[in-house]
């Protein structure tokens, strides 16, 4: 088993047009350095410094990880990882 | 070109109105691949606010679960100024990441009573396109309206 990804329109040029593509990991952080082993570049479309984006809203198994320990929250075999851009703006 | 039912644009318009001087903001949902706006979905924005908008974190990924299962994509991504033009600000322009929608501006900057702007952009890679509007009697199926 592995935890499933599933990537937004946007990001799909990282993955072959893939919506949904595989990862390992014990934590988020490290799932998304697994992501970039397979789709360099994507990493830092969802991390700037030490933290996620802002305007990049990721889920596991439909939390939102800010409320779960961020970059830091734990995944296991079998988890859903979903990655959403904020949908926002200001005038 | 951005063709539009005459129920969704007006749907837009009062959802702009009810929310003023906050910025309101949503989607209209259509099939993937279709470019026709269907079904319109009005958005919570989480911001509360005159000069900002987002979309809750838990309604977005709602949102999203439910059109991956009808098959469906964010045609319209709208949302209003309430005290500025019909046209894509920096910061709207800098948050622009569903490349293929169409972004509707509202501005209710002269009043709720008063006419709306109602203007349509593509905004890929920070470029930003006006398209004209084509509002149509309907196309079918009727509009379908949420609660917020």
């Amino acid at each position: 088993m592995a935890i499933e990804v599933r990537v937004p329109t946007i990001l799909r040029t990282y993955t072959g047009g893939e919506k949904a593509v595989s990862a390992a990991g014990a934590s988020l952080s490290e799932v998304i350095d697994h992501l970039e082993t397979n789709h360099p570049g994507i990493k830092g479309r969802l991390i700037e410094g030490e933290d996620l984006r802002r305007f990049v809203n990721v889920y596991v198994n439909d939390e939102d990880v800010r409320f779960t320990g961020g970059l830091g929250t734990r995944v296991a075999d079998g988890d859903a990882v979903v990655i959403l851009p904020a949908v926002a703006g200001g005038r | 070109m951005l063709t539009i039912d005459q129920a969704t644009h007006d749907a837009i318009v009062a959802h702009a109105r009810r929310d003023h001087p906050d910025e309101a903001c949503g989607v209209v949902a259509g099939p993937a691949g279709s470019d026709r706006p269907e079904r319109f979905v009005p958005m919570l924005n989480a911001a509360r606010s005159p000069t900002f908008y987002e979309f809750d974190s838990s309604d977005l990924l709602a949102l999203y679960k439910d059109m991956d299962a009808r098959d469906e994509e964010p045609v319209v991504i709208y949302h209003s100024h309430t005290a500025t033009e019909a046209y894509p600000s920096r910061t709207d322009i800098g948050l622009a990441q569903e490349p293929d929608a169409h972004y509707v501006l509202v501005s209710t900057r002269d009043g709720i009573d008063r006419p709306v702007e109602f203007r349509s952009f593509r905004i890929v890679d920070s470029d930003v396109t006006e398209e004209e509007v084509s509002v149509v009697p309907s196309h079918d199926p009727a509009v379908e309206t949420q609660e917020l």
